[in-house]
């Protein structure tokens, strides 16, 4: 089967951290200012919650991919 | 009742966002989408930040948006503003022709402001559409002097990507702080700080009264009698509800459409975006908001609403906008409500944290280039903290980055 990745593109993002605002569980402005993805497998159970940070992010930097 | 054509009216972000949330949703029935511009939707943030580089970047249009019709199944009615709604019949007028809906949308945004008596001038801009960015930035080519009018979030923007090309920059400002009624008095002028230190001229408590020149502008003529030579004039003074269209339709009109919790502005209508003033659960008051995060939530919220009547939510927000001044990263969360408390940094220092409070409760919150914290501030405010949790929270945030 396959499981269900995040993805973040570094070159797009920025840190505006409007995907940790939605999904805290998965992603974290650290303290360099850089975006951390806490954990990148997404269960079906989180996947409209995934869905809803992705969509979040202004500068398209993040995405979800079946591998 | 159960919508069978939906009619969104405006083609920017929250309008794409409400289509887009109506198929995810299921929603098998026709959908139309007007829009006043030619163009498919794009984002608007980069056009008064990195599109304005030389580089020439392209109109940053929404991913997917190429196939958008065929894709969602979206009638696309776009170059044409809507110029009538009727609430009983359940019409729209657009320029040549009407229609029809079932359940309606308004996502219309908001316009520039215009200079009075700037009309026809050549070199005089505003900056809200892609049109308008992209002769921003060929204006900008040509070299400066440049005159920013209005020191507020776009015009320190557009002021900001003009000196970064090195060119001349002054901005005017009527009032003796910028920025008072978005973040407060003080947080305003540490943030119009960031102009001197980075070599633009900023000048407060000074009234325009008069652009000059022939066809093209030459100066502005300050109501002190002085005059500052200007080869581009950038406009830069606020925005309005477009909502000249719905005027005698019934709707509540008062700075924006007025909406009740759900978004919903009167049977079968809707509103989502800069132009809708709804009120917020979370601040127990009307908001209008000029963000990009809830034009995308709103948009999307609206639509859920719409197809389920019978169940509808409350829309729930903590505003948040971001802006970037010469590489410096602002963040604000919440309202501005009074003046903040410095809690992290130095208001003279290219990093602080401020904190506003109402009564007891932690309101609000202002970064500048605090990017690990700001969002931690927000999840505070949406459950309603105190004023002591939001300062345990500086507290902490503090330790960790001195570790």
């Amino acid at each position: 089967m396959k499981t269900l990745k995040i993805k973040l593109d570094r070159s797009k993002c920025t840190s505006l951290g409007i995907c940790e605002s939605i999904a805290p569980e998965y992603f974290e402005v650290d303290d360099q200012g850089q975006l951390a993805v806490l954990r990148e497998d997404v269960p079906e159970e989180m996947r409209a919650l995934a869905e809803q940070a992705v969509a979040g992010c202004p500068t398209g930097a993040l995405s979800l991919e079946s591998e | 009742m159960y919508p069978e054509h939906i009619l969104v009216v405006g083609a920017s972000l929250a309008g794409l966002r409400a289509v887009e949330a109506a198929r995810r949703a299921g929603f098998g029935g026709r959908i139309t989408l007007v829009g006043d511009e030619a163009r498919l939707p794009y984002d608007r943030p980069p056009l008064s930040k990195e599109f304005l580089d030389p580089a020439s970047a392209p109109v940053p249009f929404f991913p997917g948006v190429e196939d958008l019709g065929a894709r969602l199944g979206v009638e696309l009615r776009l170059g044409q503003a809507a110029r009538r709604l009727d609430l009983v019949a359940r019409t729209v007028d657009l320029e040549a022709d009407r229609i029809a809906y079932d359940a309606l949308l308004i996502a219309t945004g908001v316009t520039a402001r215009q200079l009075p008596g700037a009309h026809g001038l050549a070199g005089v801009h505003t900056l809200r559409t892609a049109d308008d960015a992209i002769a921003v930035r060929a204006a900008l080519d040509g070299g400066g002097p440049v005159v920013v009018i209005g020191a507020g979030f776009i015009g320190s923007e557009v002021a900001s990507a003009a000196r970064q090309r090195g060119l001349e920059v002054t901005i005017l400002e009527t009032l003796p702080t910028p920025l008072v009624r978005s973040v407060g008095a003080q947080a305003g002028l540490a943030l119009s700080a960031l102009h001197a230190r980075h070599g633009t001229t900023l000048r407060c408590s000074v009234g325009v009264e008069a652009l000059e020149g022939g066809q093209r502008v030459e100066a502005v003529r300050l109501q002190d009698g002085s005059r500052i030579a200007a080869r581009t004039v950038i406009v830069g003074i606020g925005a309005s509800p477009a909502t000249r269209w719905l005027e005698g339709s019934g709707l509540t009109l008062d700075n924006g459409v007025v909406c009740d919790d759900s978004l919903s502005a009167a049977q079968q209508v809707w509103a989502a975006g800069d132009v809708a003033r709804w009120h917020s659960p979370d601040f127990d008051q009307l908001l209008r908001l000029e963000h990009w995060t809830n034009a995308a939530e709103q948009g999307a919220h609206a639509v859920r609403n719409m197809l389920q009547p019978e169940q509808t939510m409350a829309y729930h927000h903590i505003p948040y906008f971001w802006s970037d001044w010469y590489g410096q990263r602002i963040q604000f969360v919440g309202l501005p409500v009074g003046d903040p408390v410095l809690v992290a940094g130095d208001w003279n220092a290219d990093a602080f944290t401020a904190m506003y409070r109402q009564g007891d409760r932690f309101i609000g919150a202002l970064t500048l280039n605090r990017r690990a914290d700001i969002m931690k501030y927000r999840a505070l405010i949406a459950r309603r903290a105190g004023w002591d949790e939001g300062l345990a929270l500086a507290a902490t945030r503090n330790t960790a980055r001195a570790a």
